[in-house]
């Protein structure tokens, strides 16, 4: 007994002595309020994983504008953002996000996009009052969370109308089916809203089987979805499922159109899918093709950085969270977490590339959505649809 | 009712193609366990390497190539021979030096390597998700009431030939006899003369050729992704496809395989795609509890 | 140690060993003296500390193979964190405001409540298991964690395949409460290892030898094996269920997918690693496996820069399982410590005590 303590303690001794701070600094203050030096700032998101077009873009997005804020940097310190990768799991996002507090000790995290992973990480940073906002996270729970959760995006009861009218009225279908994805926050939320407001004007949801993000054979369901005889399908998955499940329906002579939200929003779609998404639709948050001298300014800037890679929306997202994130320092005056917060509340009448930015009492905000169509490897604007 | 018949049939099409994938990789899975008594964790990760292999050769020799017949024909030669020496390779330097060692240390040392192919697979090739161009644009009929789509009854025909190869081998030839004696009783037969090491590598070259073909097959013909741990559920439901027919017997395996793929399909259709996992390891449950020799296995008698 | 004895010197020992984990975990816990992503790492080894040795008792002493000891795992996860979410205004206070007694005690109920769950899971998967030998107990174990894990995906009430942190009530959003704390974890520790020993010394603890060393001599010697696998599943399913509800409270969001069969494989490895059947072996392999990673992770962008791969703590995670695996099975199968034990006499001097049988 006395043994097995002594043992226990030396190697207690073995693991504390590494966390021991050599001196001060190394487990007090948090260094990224200090009153100079640059603002950390953290992000995270998908960088390899099944959804790596969604991290990677909305980084190249912060990127772009971190570029540009830092040649007039507010309050004259320089943003670095400190990038980490939670590989579209959600588990890795708090893991990762705790780090990215606790460690590297930022002021404010900004990701992700997936709800899910959101959620997860929101946890965290509501409980360590390190405000948090989301580019791209649609899904109302996540803002729930506390009140250092913020995002700059439209929400899901929102795009769901969207895709349920467009149905409706210029698809002129009465009879729909859904395909959602059980395990994404995202998708069961789209998919309820999208359900409310589409029976609510008429239409009739004629079959809802479901399948699990990182699934490849969807063909029982789209089976069960045929035999119901649905006019339009909606999807409301991420990119890489939904590529495979264009295909699948195409495969087994599914003719009608399919139609999805703002997952569907990535040049991988087509890796999957092939040819098999020509002329379905899906819900955005902006479209290249604005006319607006702001979206194309950013345009251009982002195509010259990139390699003539056109922005997706992740990246537009992106681009706007990080200058959003910038301006609010301006107005908080310095990086004090609470006053920080404050400032990113007060967020106003934002100019942003996807649209006007005013931040409500619920930590959202209302943007108009587009509609996009799939012609070739291209998205086509359609319309907008406002508030 | 005719309605409901009809989407029976075609799910009962679609498990079976399902289940033919199945019976390619579990078929693998009994041979290595007829010869080794060992289930080989990484069986599965070596359909992950046919996809693999497959795709990047199909993007080193370009696209038109890839989608024409002897093209195709020759990445799907090769991907064969690149797993075969795959199997080959990890039955040397994994499992033969602990021939003589307690089973559990040989399990193991299979998890390890699978893990191993794994994590090798995310640093070589990446962890998102890749696809196959389509090659071979190919459209559904409609025949009997039910839409067949050419590619899922390609890859039928493509395990059901495979299978008969395999078949013809094991029964009609001499390296078969000597695989099928091994499997009975490795002293005696290395003792008859039978070069053990040899008919035990030539098992696992095998095995693995059929797990790379199935592999690339699903993944050119069908087009779904690919990614470091695509091989790890079908690897291990096509274990327990190798248990539920009789561990050790090949047309077991084969059984084995279509049960498994039918049954996941009509969970799937009647709602429970999140059950679809499950499905493969309560099925092996069951057949462990009531019938441990599985459907057409002999029980073996565990002498004291 | 003769005056352990006495009831009141162990009354005394006790309460010194709760105080002085008390104030270790209150000085480790400060932000301004040690830094909080180390203080994390130590969380994680002790709730891996107790998911070893927890299996320990399976596979390195009765001789069986259990790969599916994750799903034990995450029904005590589930479980306790079920019930301090539903259980807040119902029958617990709101937990978040309450005072560190309400609080310490909701985490003990949730802890004992996922215990007895796992518990009772064990003794369900221990039942049918006892008929198979080697292999195929390998494999049903599996089946049966990865049958757990189907079957919480499935669970809409716990948040099914996306997750659980919280739910909606009508009081608000209710999260998982962050309860755990350094002293409950090592208590925790302290308490299988205590308990593990303790149960090898005996004469119970003997007859799990006399199964790993030969079931059917032990059965002819009149050794009621099913009855002490069942014990030993069930024993090892508990603590690996009070695990799982310290580790609920301390991520506070569970995800059924963390509870795969990679997650049991890698409790196996700390195990193998330390020497099946010691239980210093799984402390060590447990502290060493469940540190690495985290701790690799702050160099990660360094080293990943280095070598030119896409390394992420993930990746070298498996990579170094999988290589600690194969080395280890064709190098030295008996781990770091075979299955003897670590002990202070044995340290300082020649002669080594031996729990058990010689190394195979």
């Amino acid at each position: 007994m006395k043994k097995l303590l002594a043992c226990l303690a030396i190697g207690a001794a073995a693991l504390v002595l590494p966390g021991c701070p050599a001196g001060p600094g190394g487990g007090g203050g948090a260094g990224g309020s200090s009153s100079s030096g640059t603002i950390l700032v953290g992000y995270y998101g998908d960088l390899t994983g099944d959804t790596a077009t969604f991290g990677q873009s909305t980084k190249d997005g912060i990127d772009l504008a971190v570029a540009e804020i830092n040649q007039d940097p507010p309050l004259g310190r320089k943003l670095e953002i400190r990038t980490e990768d939670d590989q579209g799991k959600s588990e890795q996002a708090v893991s990762v996000v705790t780090k990215l507090i606790t460690q590297d000790r930022v002021v404010a995290v900004l990701g992700e996009v997936a709800s899910s992973n959101s959620m997860a990480a929101a946890t965290v940073c509501q409980r360590e009052k390190v405000p948090m906002i989301t580019p791209a996270s649609t899904n109302p729970a996540v803002t729930e969370t506390g009140d250092h959760i913020f995002r700059i995006c439209f929400i899901d009861p929102f795009q769901g109308s969207v895709m349920a009218k467009f149905a409706l009225n210029t698809l002129k279908a009465k009879r729909a089916a859904i395909l959602s994805d059980v395990k994404s926050d995202y998708s069961k939320g789209l998919s309820q809203f999208f359900k409310e407001t589409f029976t609510q004007n008429g239409g009739q949801i004629v079959a809802e089987p479901s399948y699990s993000k990182g699934d490849s054979d969807f063909n029982a369901q789209l089976n069960a979805i045929k035999a119901a005889n649905p006019e339009v399908i909606f999807i409301p998955g991420y990119y890489t499922e939904v590529g495979t499940i264009a295909r699948q329906a195409r495969d087994q002579g599914i003719k009608v159109p399919l139609i999805g939200g703002d997952g569907w929003d990535s040049p991988k779609l087509f890796e999957g899918a092939g040819t098999a998404l020509e002329g379905c639709y899906f819900s955005n948050h902006y479209s290249t093709e604005n006319k607006d001298p702001r979206v194309q300014q950013f345009v251009t800037a982002y195509k010259a950085k990139f390699s003539g890679r056109e922005p997706d929306a992740m990246a537009a997202l992106g681009y706007d969270v990080a200058r959003i994130f910038a301006d609010a320092v301006k107005r908080a005056g310095d990086t004090d977490p609470a006053r920080l917060r404050d400032a990113i509340a007060g967020t106003k009448d934002f100019a942003g590339v996807t649209g006007t930015i005013t931040l409500d009492e619920k930590r959202n905000a209302t943007k108009p959505a587009v509609v996009l169509e799939v012609k070739g490897k291209a998205f086509k604007f359609v319309e907008t649809v406002q508030p | 009712m005719l309605p409901l018949l009809g989407s029976l049939l075609q799910n009962l099409v679609l498990g079976v193609q399902k289940g033919a994938v199945y019976a390619l990789i579990a078929v693998g899975y009994t041979m290595v366990y007829g010869v080794l008594r060992l289930i080989n964790f990484a069986h599965g990760d070596v359909y992950m390497v046919g996809a693999y292999v497959g795709l990047r050769l199909s993007a080193r020799m370009g696209a038109s190539i890839s989608g024409s017949v002897p093209g195709f024909a020759l990445i799907f030669a090769l991907t064969l021979l690149i797993c075969g020496l795959l199997g080959v390779l990890i039955e040397r330097l994994a499992y033969r030096p602990l021939r003589t060692a307690p089973r559990i240390t040989a399990l193991i040392t299979a998890i390890g390597v699978s893990l191993l192919l794994e994590s090798l697979a995310m640093l070589i090739w990446g962890t998102s998700p890749q696809f196959f161009p389509t090659l071979f644009p190919l459209a559904p009929v409609r025949a009997l009431g039910l839409d067949l789509n050419p590619k899922y009854l390609l890859i039928l025909f493509a395990s059901v030939l495979l299978m008969a190869v395999l078949w013809y081998v094991v029964t009609r030839t001499r390296l078969g006899k000597a695989m099928r004696a091994v499997s009975y009783d490795r002293e005696a037969a290395s003792l008859m003369g039978i070069n053990t090491n040899l008919v035990i590598s030539f098992t696992f070259a095998l095995g693995s050729m059929l797990a790379g073909a199935a592999g690339l097959l699903v993944s050119a013909l069908t087009n779904v992704k690919i990614e470091p741990l695509v091989g790890v559920m079908p690897g291990l439901k096509a274990f327990v496809a190798a248990v539920l027919g009789g561990i050790g017997s090949i047309p077991g395996a084969v059984v084995g395989g279509l049960v498994m793929g039918i049954a996941e399909t009509y969970v799937i259709a009647f709602g429970g795609s999140t059950w679809q996992d499950a499905i493969a390891f309560v099925l092996l449950i069951l057949i462990l509890i009531f019938r441990p020799a599985g459907i057409m296995g002999r029980a073996t008698v565990e002498k004291v | 140690m003769p005056f352990l004895r006495n009831g009141l010197a162990r009354l005394a020992v006790g309460a010194a060993v709760a105080g002085g984990l008390y104030y270790l975990g209150e000085v480790l816990g400060n932000r301004q003296l040690f830094h909080p992503y180390y203080f994390r790492i130590v969380m994680l080894i002790g709730i891996s500390i107790i998911l070893a040795v927890s299996l320990n008792l399976v596979n390195g002493v009765t001789g069986q193979f259990s790969i599916g000891h994750a799903g034990f795992m995450a029904l005590g996860a589930y479980t306790g964190a079920a019930l301090t979410v539903y259980g807040q205004h119902r029958f617990l206070p709101p937990l978040n405001a309450a005072s560190p007694v309400v609080q310490q005690g909701a985490l003990v109920l949730s802890m004992l409540a996922g215990g007895l769950v796992a518990a009772l899971a064990g003794y369900l998967v221990g039942l049918p298991s006892l008929r198979l030998r080697g292999d195929y107990l390998a494999i049903v174990t599996l089946g049966f964690g990865e049958i757990i894990r189907v079957a919480i995906l499935n669970i809409e009430a716990v948040g099914g395949s996306a997750g659980f942190s919280g739910y909606a009530s009508p009081q608000g959003r209710i999260t998982i409460p962050p309860l755990t704390t350094f002293f409950w974890v090592y208590l925790a520790v302290l308490g299988v290892v205590m308990f593990s020993r303790n149960l090898l010394r005996s004469t119970h603890g003997l007859t799990f030898f006399a199964i790993r060393e030969d079931e059917i001599a032990g059965e002819a010697m009149g050794v009621n094996t099913t009855r002490i696998k069942v014990t030993a599943f069930v024993l090892s399913a508990f603590f690996a269920g009070v695990a799982g509800s310290l580790y609920a409270h301390y991520d506070t969001y569970l995800k059924p997918d963390s509870f795969n069969f990679l997650r049991s494989i890698e409790i196996v490895t700390m195990v193998v690693l330390g020497g099946m059947g010691s239980i210093s072996g799984s402390i060590v392999g447990a502290a060493v496996l469940a540190a690495t990673p985290e701790v690799l992770r702050v160099w990660m962008g360094e080293l990943s820069r280095q070598t030119k791969l896409p390394l992420s703590p993930d990746i070298v995670r498996q990579l170094l399982y999988a290589l600690l695996l194969i080395i280890l099975m064709l190098t030295r199968p008996q781990g770091i410590f075979g299955s003897h034990e670590v002990s202070l006499r044995g340290l300082f001097s020649r002669r080594r005590r031996e729990v058990g049988t010689p190394l195979r």
